[in-house]
């Protein structure tokens, strides 16, 4: 492939992929011991402990991290605010790619994944598991076509993406709205086991309250994104829109910790905490981390605009949100299972290697395609290659 | 009509006959496990000096038969909470949403499926009784309508007051199960949940899922008129703007 028009500096591929080959070689093999010998051998799941790693991160986090796409679409093609458009791409690329990682995470997970077609012809409509599987694959699809005109822009197809712009609005209506159910989704799975899941964790408000978390993380990954990206390829912070960016996080965070602080109220589970027991020690370190630390830091607009606070800040908005899900789906879980759940290396191997494929392929696409603004040179219109 | 079973843990002389007859019925491989699995659809354990039976509760209203994505959990009309192999993905949300940490699964096969007690629906639906209450010799386990049953179960705790704990397991537990049991201590010494709702878990659930369709609608026309409002707010400025 010809690599003139973007790659505005080689990538340093060195250290990386040196791990990605080591991590290659065990990924495979557990890959093949996964379905060749079943989930027993490779994971520490049980009938005790029927879900782990796969649900409780790439699942559940994988899903809310991409959530900052289904937010800064809405902000730019509904709220009309344009500013923020130069950012849409990279972040829109990054929610189909976090679905991506879903999908693939799942084919490990299920029992039989080679069945997941299923959901769409046995229908069963009070289940909450129906509703994400529908989720999944229509949203993906909306990501998919929401990302096809930067391919057909690349490839010079303008009429595929002049089609697409027309129906942007309802494309982007659609991806809101099936966003919206999705991440909430993902909370109302939990509703089902009130006498299971622990009162710090438990609410019947879990749907909304997944939801919201899930605009704060999407938009802290959006700004993480953002600065790693920018280290790689060497960009600039796009300061003027991520402070302002960072205050909605600072917002939506708030609303959620208030919810989950009234939760935890009439649930009577103070006690939990102070006594300091394991869930309230985890509880603690969860609320404290991930979301008192960063609207304390980020509600100062000074340390909002100073891009290594803001950059911290966004950090531990995303390692709350990942601590609440692992909470969620793994601490809160254990008393009632009476068992103690760690995940195996194994489950620890599949999922970095599917979240270093892709950040992989995020690398590729971003010097195969024009993702970032203002990229050093001019594109030239490509014409084809042989 | 709605069958079920009996447990009489007082009754009970952990023979394990019930065990090894639910293998046989059901074809499944191995001996009897210390605890239920995929391959030990009911086991018989000593608790307190008291034998008590594990077996899935066949819900009224079953959480497991709500929460799967395919529908391969049904209830059945004549009580038994069935499981169609061919359907199922092997998401394990019924493990997960079971209220009573039925369903187990195959964890060491490459086409893993769940396994459960089916309440020998092949027989039920012919009239004739499971086979673990057609095997047990001291009427521990018994077969009937759930409301003779229940006329049964309140019987024995009449007749004999010291002897039972004044509670029929099942009854209400989750919304009612067609497993009912009797005990002479306190359930929870059996290992058995005591905290469970007699509002089936399911309802929580069917609660958020039956606004989905109203949402939906409201949701898009509200993100709708937002855009409307903001693309016609830029075109009177661009208008404006032009004059």
């Amino acid at each position: 492939m010809n690599t003139t028009a973007m790659a505005p500096r080689r990538f340093r591929l060195g250290f990386w992929s040196i791990l990605g080959v080591l991590l290659l070689v065990p990924f495979l093999v557990i890959t093949y011991l996964r379905f060749a010998k079943g989930l027993g051998t490779v994971t520490n799941l049980n009938d005790s402990f029927p879900w782990g790693l796969w649900i409780g991160f790439d699942l559940l986090c994988g899903v809310g991290l991409a959530a900052g796409a289904f937010t800064l679409t809405a902000i730019v093609h509904l709220f009309n605010l344009k500013k923020f458009e130069p950012i849409v791409r990279p972040t829109v690329l990054t929610g189909f790619l976090g679905y991506l990682f879903v999908i693939m995470a799942l084919m490990f997970d299920l029992g039989q994944p080679w069945r997941i077609w299923h959901a769409i012809v046995y229908w069963n409509p009070h289940s909450v598991m129906f509703e994400v599987a529908w989720c999944v694959m229509l949203y993906t699809t909306v990501l998919a076509l929401e990302f096809s005109p930067v391919v057909f822009e690349r490839l010079g197809w303008h009429t595929p993406a002049r089609i697409i712009h027309g129906f942007l609005t309802p494309l982007v209506i659609l991806g809101v709205v099936l966003s919206t159910l999705h991440q909430s989704s993902l909370g109302s799975l939990y509703l089902i086991v009130p006498t299971k899941l622990h009162p710090l964790w438990y609410s019947s408000l879990l749907p909304l309250m997944f939801y919201i978390s899930a605009i704060g993380a999407g938009i802290g990954m959006v700004i993480l994104e953002s600065y790693l990206s920018g280290r790689a390829f060497g960009r600039h912070l796009e300061m003027d829109l991520l402070e302002p960016l960072a205050r909605g996080m600072v917002v939506a965070l708030g609303i959620y910790g208030l919810m989950r602080l009234q939760s935890i109220a009439r649930n009577g589970a103070f006690t939990s905490i102070t006594s300091l027991t394991y869930e309230g020690k985890m509880f603690l370190a969860e609320f404290l981390l991930g979301v008192v630390l960063p609207i304390g830091l980020l509600a100062f607009k000074k340390l909002r605009t100073d891009s290594l606070w803001l950059v911290v800040g966004a950090f531990f908005a995303v390692l709350g949100f990942v601590m609440n899900r692992l909470n969620i789906s793994i601490t809160g879980m254990e008393r009632a299972a009476g068992a103690r759940y760690l995940p195996s290396l194994s489950e620890i191997i599949v999922s970095v290697s599917l979240v270093g494929m892709g950040i992989a392929i995020f690398a590729l696409a971003v010097r195969f395609f024009p993702i970032f603004p203002e990229p050093k040179e001019t594109m030239e219109p490509e014409e084809a290659e042989h | 009509m709605a069958m079920g079973l009996l447990f009489d843990a007082v009754k009970c002389i952990g023979c394990e006959a019930c065990a090894s007859a639910c293998k046989e019925q059901n074809h499944l491989p191995g001996p009897v496990e210390e605890h239920t699995t995929a391959y030990t659809w009911t086991t018989v354990k000593s608790k307190e000096g008291v034998f008590s039976r594990t077996l899935c509760m066949h819900c009224e209203v079953p959480t497991c038969a709500s929460v799967c994505p395919v529908g391969a959990l049904k209830k059945t009309p004549e009580g038994p909470v069935v499981y169609d192999a061919k359907k199922c993905m092997g998401c394990r949300y019924c493990m997960m949403a079971c209220p009573f940490d039925v369903p187990k699964y195959q964890w060491d096969r490459p086409v893993p499926i769940i396994g459960k007690c089916i309440l020998c629906e092949s027989k039920v639906k012919k009239g004739e009784p499971t086979a673990c209450a057609s095997v047990c010799p001291a009427e521990a386990t018994i077969f009937g309508k759930r409301e003779d049953l229940i006329k049964e179960a309140r019987s024995r705790i009449e007749q004999h007051p010291g002897e039972y704990q004044d509670h029929i397991y099942g009854l209400t537990e989750a919304g009612g199960t067609a497993v009912l049991m009797l005990s002479s201590v306190p359930f929870g010494k059996l290992g058995l949940k005591e905290n469970l709702p007699s509002e089936p878990p399911a309802l929580r659930t069917w609660q958020v899922l039956s606004n989905i369709p109203d949402f939906v609608a409201l949701w898009a026309l509200f993100l709708y008129g937002i855009h409307w409002i903001t693309a016609r707010r830029s075109d009177v400025a661009k208008a404006e703007g032009s004059k």
